[in-house]
This record gives C-alpha cells, sequence and structure tokens, in this order.
C-alpha cells in the first residue's frame, strides 16, 4: 500500500519534503536541530551566505496572507544562495480561477527546486508534494490547523536551547489550541523528543476534551496549566475568534487565560515563555510577561531563519 | 426472447412469509417475467446462460445512485451510469434530486424518466425535491410529482433547517401516504469536513460530531411521531444513531433506513494523509461506529445497503481534503461489498443478498407499483430482473477499468489493497440481457 507510506521520507528514511512533524523519527528532528546550530553562527558573520542552494530556485507560494513567515523563509533561502521568488497567489491565479494544481504544473514548468506552501487548507500541501517532480521540495510554511512543522521546530530549537534536556519537562501550550497549527507540531515535536508532560490550556471550546488523544493532558484552568511548567507557549487568539461562540470577549479571555505575572509565578522559577508570533498584548499575554526576563520570544524569531536553513538544506540534499 | 439461466445456484431472499430459497436449478425467462424455476425441460429458449457454479440472484436495489442527469454531465451521464450499474448487476436504482435544476417539476422527472428507459439499462426511480430548489422553504408539488414518477421526497444532503417547514413537509407526504426520504444531519453541528474524533484532531480537519446526526433523528423522530409520516432514513453513520433507529422501531414509528458501503467498510483512519477520495458524505467515523452499523444491517434494523454512487469529476476530486468534493462511485462495488459484509459477518447468502434486493424493495413498497411484488426476488410470474454472478472470482478495483464516469473510489485497489469478492456475469433487467462480461482470454479474474 503505497500511498499508506509517509509522503516526506524516501525509501531510505531520508527527508524530502517537510511536511508535517507527525511521524518523523527523533533522528530526523534532532538532525535538522544539530544543522540549525550550525548555522547560527552564519548569521552573525559580516557575510551572511552559505552557498548550499547556489542556483536553485525557491518559490514561496502563499495561498494564505503572511508576512513575518514568508520573510523568514526567504531570508533563510536568500542566505543558502537561492533565488527566491514571492508569489502572492491570494491575489493572483487563484482569484482568477485556477486550480491548486495548476499552478503548481505552471511554476515547475518554470523550473522551480522547491515550494514554500502557506495554504488555509489541511493537508493541501500533501496534495502537491504527491504531484511534483521527484527533484521538486515541499515544504508546509502553514496548513489550516494541520501543521507549521518549521514553527514546531525552531520552538524545539529554543527549548533546546534555554533547556537542554527534554525528557525532564512540563511544557503548557495555552490558548486557541483547537484552530491552531502551531500547537500540533509542537505537541508532535514534544512527544517525538520526549518530553513527559504536555499541557495543553484553555476553555473547552477551544481546548476539547479529544485532544486527549494526541498525547496531552487537559487542563481547563490556567493554575492548573502553568503550575510548576518549564516553558510555556501562548498561542496568538485570533481576532475572529476573540468574540462569538467560541469566546464571549477578548477581555474576558485575558481574565481567564492571558499570561499575567501573577500567573506566571506558578510557573518554575527559570520558566521560558514562549509565542509564535505576532503578540496581542493584553489579549493573551501581558505586556510585563512579554518583555520580561522569562521571555524568549524574540530569540524564537532569530533561531527561525537558522531552523528554515537547516530544513532546506536538509531535503535538497535528499533524493525521492 | 426466451432466456433459460441453466444450472445456476438460485438465491431468493424470500420475505415474511416465505424463507426463500438457495438451490441449484434453472430459471426460464420469456416476456420480461419468470416462466419457471426448477428443472426446465421443455423450454425453447433463443438463448442459454450456462450458470453452473454461479449464483443467479435478484437484479440488485440500489437506493442511492446520483447519475448527475441533469446539468452535472460533466460529472456522469445516463448512459456512463447506468452502464455502471448494469455492470454491478443493479436491476433498480433511486436517484437523488440534487441535480441541476433539482427535481422540482415534473417535465424533468418526465424527461428523467423517458431517457432512462430509452436506455434500457436499469430501471430508475427519482425522488423528487421535497421542497423547491431544496431550499427547504416551500412544498413542491408532491403529487404532481408522484404522478410524473417520482417514489418518495428528498432534501439530498441539503437539511431542512426550519422546522416548522419540515413539520409542514411531513405532514402534507402524510395526507397521500408519500415517504420522506431525509439524511439526518443538524445544518449547524454538520458544518465540518470529517467526523468529530482522534483523527480529524490530528489533522486538523473540521469535526461533524455524532449530535450532528442524533439530534436531527430526535427532531424527527418527535415529528414522526405526531404526523404518522413514513420516513426513510439515508445514510446513517453512527452507533448512537443506530441505537435510535433500533429504539424508533421497537415502538413501532413508520421508519426504515439504510446505510453505504463507504459507512460500512471505511472508518476515518482511512483518510490517511488527506486522501480526498475518502472525502465522503456522511463522514467515516471510528472502528465502534463501523462495527454497529455492520450488526445492524445483519440484523434487519439497517433496512438496505446502498451504493451511494456519486460520480465527481478529476478536477473537483483533486483540491485539498476540505474543498474536494464529497462522493465517490459505487454502482459497480455494491455487489462485491456486500458480499465481503456477509462473508466477514458469518451471514448466509439469502441474507447478505436480502439487504441488496429484498431489503430495499420493503423501503420502497407500493411505491414500485406492480412492481413491488416481485421485485428484489426470484419467484414464478415474477418480474425477471436478475443478476448472475461467479462467487469464487476475486478481483481488484482499478478505477480507469471502471465503467462509471466517476473514477474515485476509496476502494482502489492502490488505497486501500482490498480484494473484492464475487462478479458480475450477466444482468437481465425485464427478461432482457442488459450486461454481460465480455470472455476474456485467459481467464476472467
Amino acid at each position: 500500500m503505497l500511498s499508506r507510506r509517509n509522503p516526506q521520507l524516501n525509501v531510505h528514511g531520508e527527508l524530502i519534503h517537510l511536511l508535517s512533524i507527525e511521524g518523523l523519527p527523533k533522528a530526523v528532528l534532532t538532525q535538522i536541530l544539530d544543522t540549525a546550530g550550525t548555522f547560527l553562527s552564519v548569521n552573525d558573520r559580516d557575510v551572511k551566505k552559505v552557498p548550499l542552494l547556489r542556483g536553485k530556485s525557491v518559490f514561496n507560494l502563499f495561498f494564505e496572507n503572511s508576512t513575518r513567515t514568508r520573510t523568514t523563509f526567504e531570508i533563510a533561502a536568500k542566505r543558502l544562495s537561492a533565488d527566491v521568488i514571492n508569489l502572492d497567489i491570494a491575489k493572483s491565479s487563484t482569484a482568477k480561477g485556477e486550480s491548486l494544481l495548476d499552478t503548481i504544473a505552471n511554476l515547475s514548468a518554470m523550473h522551480a527546486d522547491m515550494f514554500i506552501v502557506r495554504h488555509a487548507e489541511s493537508g493541501a500541501p500533501y496534495l502537491i508534494a504527491q504531484h511534483v517532480a521527484p527533484h521538486v521540495h515541499v515544504v508546509n510554511a502553514g496548513d489550516g490547523r494541520h501543521a507549521h512543522p518549521t514553527q514546531g521546530l525552531l520552538d524545539m530549537y529554543t527549548i533546546r536551547h534555554f533547556k537542554q534536556d527534554f525528557s525532564q519537562l512540563t511544557v503548557a501550550i495555552v490558548g486557541d489550541i483547537v484552530h491552531s497549527r502551531v500547537a500540533r507540531s509542537d505537541i508532535h515535536a514534544l512527544t517525538t523528543l520526549g518530553v513527559p508532560e504536555i499541557r495543553a490550556v484553555g476553555p473547552k471550546t477551544l481546548v476539547p476534551g479529544d485532544l486527549s488523544a494526541m498525547g496531552v493532558r487537559v487542563c481547563h484552568s490556567m493554575e492548573e496549566g502553568i503550575k510548576g511548567a518549564d516553558v510555556i507557549i501562548m498561542l496568538r487568539l485570533q481576532n475572529e475568534r476573540m468574540s462569538g461562540a467560541m469566546l464571549p470577549s477578548a477581555g474576558e479571555f485575558y481574565k481567564s487565560y492571558g499570561l499575567t505575572p501573577q500567573k506566571l509565578a506558578l510557573a518554575k522559577p527559570d520558566a521560558i515563555v514562549m509565542h509564535p508570533g505576532p503578540i496581542n498584548r493584553g489579549v493573551e499575554i501581558a505586556s510585563d510577561v512579554a518583555d520580561g526576563t522569562h521571555s524568549v520570544i524574540l530569540p524564537q524569531v532569530t533561531f527561525g531563519i537558522a531552523v528554515r536553513m537547516a530544513v532546506m538544506s536538509t531535503i535538497a540534499g535528499n533524493q525521492a | 426472447m426466451k432466456i433459460l439461466i441453466r444450472n445456476g445456484r438460485v438465491i431468493d431472499p424470500g420475505n415474511a412469509n416465505d424463507r426463500g430459497r438457495d438451490e441449484i436449478a434453472d430459471i426460464a425467462i420469456a416476456s420480461g417475467r419468470i416462466v419457471s424455476i426448477g428443472a426446465a425441460t421443455a423450454f425453447d429458449a433463443d438463448r442459454v446462460i450456462d450458470a453452473t457454479g454461479l449464483v443467479v440472484a435478484p437484479g440488485l436495489v440500489d437506493l442511492a445512485a446520483r447519475l448527475r442527469e441533469p446539468g452535472q454531465e460533466h460529472e456522469g451521464m445516463l448512459e456512463s451510469e447506468l452502464a455502471a450499474a448494469a455492470a454491478g448487476g443493479v436491476t433498480s436504482l433511486v436517484c437523488p434530486p440534487d441535480t441541476d435544476p433539482v427535481l422540482d417539476e415534473p417535465g424533468l422527472v418526465e424527461m428523467l424518466k423517458f431517457r432512462a428507459r430509452k436506455l434500457s439499462r436499469c430501471r430508475v426511480f427519482p425522488l423528487g425535491a421535497l421542497t423547491r430548489g431544496l431550499q427547504g422553504q416551500a412544498l413542491t408539488e408532491m403529487a404532481e410529482l408522484t404522478e410524473a414518477g417520482c417514489i418518495g421526497f428528498a432534501q439530498a444532503d441539503v437539511p431542512v433547517t426550519d422546522s416548522l417547514v419540515l413539520l409542514r413537509a411531513l405532514q402534507y407526504a402524510a395526507t397521500f401516504g408519500y415517504t420522506v426520504w431525509l439524511r439526518p444531519l443538524d445544518a449547524w453541528l454538520g458544518k465540518g469536513i470529517a467526523a468529530s474524533g482522534a483523527v480529524a484532531t490530528r489533522l486538523g480537519l473540521a469535526g461533524v460530531p455524532v449530535v450532528a446526526e442524533t439530534v436531527a433523528m430526535h427532531t424527527l423522530f418527535e415529528l414522526v411521531r405526531v404526523t404518522k409520516a413514513r420516513v426513510h432514513l439515508c445514510r446513517l453513520s453512527s452507533a448512537a444513531g443506530v441505537a435510535l433507529l433500533r429504539a424508533a422501531k421497537a415502538e413501532g414509528l413508520p421508519v426504515t433506513a439504510d446505510v453505504s458501503i463507504n459507512n460500512l467498510h471505511l472508518t476515518d483512519v482511512d483518510i490517511g494523509y488527506f486522501n480526498p477520495d475518502m472525502r465522503l458524505l456522511p463522514p467515516l467515523r471510528q472502528g465502534a461506529d463501523r462495527d454497529a452499523l455492520r450488526a445492524a444491517l445483519a440484523d434487519g434494523t439497517l433496512d438496505a445497503l446502498v451504493s451511494d454512487h456519486n460520480p465527481v469529476a478529476e478536477d473537483m476530486k483533486n483540491l485539498p481534503f476540505g474543498e474536494a468534493e464529497p462522493g465517490a462511485t459505487g454502482l459497480e462495488l455494491l455487489l462485491s461489498l456486500a458480499l465481503r459484509w456477509g462473508q466477514d459477518s458469518g451471514l448466509p447468502l439469502t441474507t447478505t443478498l436480502a439487504r441488496v434486493t429484498h431489503g430495499p424493495v420493503r423501503v420502497l413498497g407500493d411505491a414500485l407499483g406492480s412492481l413491488a411484488s416481485s421485485a428484489g426476488r426470484l419467484v414464478e410470474g415474477g418480474v425477471a430482473d436478475v443478476c448472475v454472478f461467479d462467487p469464487a472470482v476475486d478481483w481488484v478495483v482499478t478505477p480507469q477499468q471502471l465503467a462509471s464516469q466517476g473514477k474515485h473510489t476509496p476502494f482502489s485497489f492502490a488505497s486501500t489493497g482490498m480484494a473484492m469478492p464475487g462478479r458480475v456475469r450477466a444482468t437481465l433487467v425485464a427478461g432482457t440481457l442488459a450486461y454481460e462480461l465480455p470472455a476474456a482470454p485467459g481467464g476472467n479474474t
């Protein structure tokens, strides 16, 4: 049953696409994190370039708007000496009625070597990966609610940087877990790397009980959720969820689940606070906390470039 | 034309008063009817079909097959889909009204019936729209539509959200004794794209909870209690839904129900890596739901197994999972998937075949008119709708070889690795050959 094989791995078990953290062996994750470490120094040089992707064309295909993620991918690709083409698909071909696979076929005819894809539908990068030529690689830059694997990896890099060992940690992920691709990728990565306690914290509308099937402890109380935590990952609350049937108001959410200095005091004294950004001050996180000594939000961004360089150079070196 | 089907294993599923038949016999057919079942000695046949080693069963009756005409010919046409029916041993089918335009005008129904009759591959029984344009607001002209050939009234996959309209529709249908066919689905709870559960959570697909089905069933049963309308529940998907149905039948409510081949054999785990062939309505649920559906079909709580045939064009399916059009081709798989379920459940062949022959005919009831007494059965003097199949042959589904214009099926060998038991050898509709398996050089597997 060929189609059941994990489509991101070749027959040798090497990574050829990065579509999801789920199903990736621990060794693959660790290798990417190690490689990212070597790229960090490149970013500190005067000439911030290595020639690993020289002559390769990387297409940023963002079917959903994004500035931050697209920019970090662009920087990462350029530091690997690739040619980067940014396509704002949300405003071009799909608006003219072109299908996703037709768009891919057209860009492939322009000799693309790698697609960085963001799409509003869960699973869209899988469809693309199944239809590209064998030498073309696909990186999922966020698909629907499903996965955001490079964010997951950079979060792991950040945790490893500050905590070294995964095997004793308690990690709390707080907020809109059900709609979050970041949370899913973090949960799969943390599970694979051996974190013994992962907590998903939020109200029942955003953290339903069946999340426990992913190997997390579901907590509906913030106090229970962050007590004794080593790592707290706050998620961004999307504007459209701040009022309606999911939540009555941003203010009420902040009161119950916003990370304030008082609540942070329940965590371990050396706890780190992470956030995939962009942050909503006063909605999910207090400014005192976001800018405080526990916050590692800006190092996350720096590590993100090195991690994306590691992902792109790794998959470009493996053949389907 | 006089046809003799010689020496086959004749299966008649029987009915409440009759235990049916499972014996080696000859069937003599003339003028569209079965003249005799037994040893045919002096029958001067124009054509003899040697059924030695084969099963001779009633033609299959499929309560849910979309033909895509009128209006969706790029996805399917009567020629291709009725050829698929014949190749699948299906001699009667019911098609839902969600065509374009919707089957809410007698003229459209008459045209469809006329076109289907001209092809004489399979009997076609359209369901009329329950509300105009399926919009859930105004009732259709049910009496006129019945006269034009509709055998009941349905909403396809579009729930009626206004419960007052639903009450009125049931009252009106009950006045004339029409059956209302509804898929139990709460419009608000049912907005997701995959069944709620661990798989949907993991894949980040919006969930359809079981309560989307059971809330709608509770509402419907309350309305059936006050209106006494006869309701057929289409495509149950959950164990909880099966339990409600069982209780409603025990209470004596005039309800029947069916399940599709997809929900009978697959679960949400089969979605794999977002395989759009698994994008189906209702969505595939968990193993416990599938087991409950299988048990309920075996004990007769579920009356019929349907193909839920829905040919979908390539460009509508090759999309991200949530954007892919739901549906799968199924007419040519119905027999094999019934047999597979029957084998897995250890059922006698008469019971297995009853769920795709006499069971669906009982659901249709008087709406079939003169056919009601003998369709879905093999009886002397009855209509000669017959399916001859080889129970010993396993085959695998290669989508490009299907007669249907729809090439998408979750049961393709490539995605499930599943072998299909039983191969249709010949299909007779009203005593005329509608399909015959071409002789293959070097064997027929």
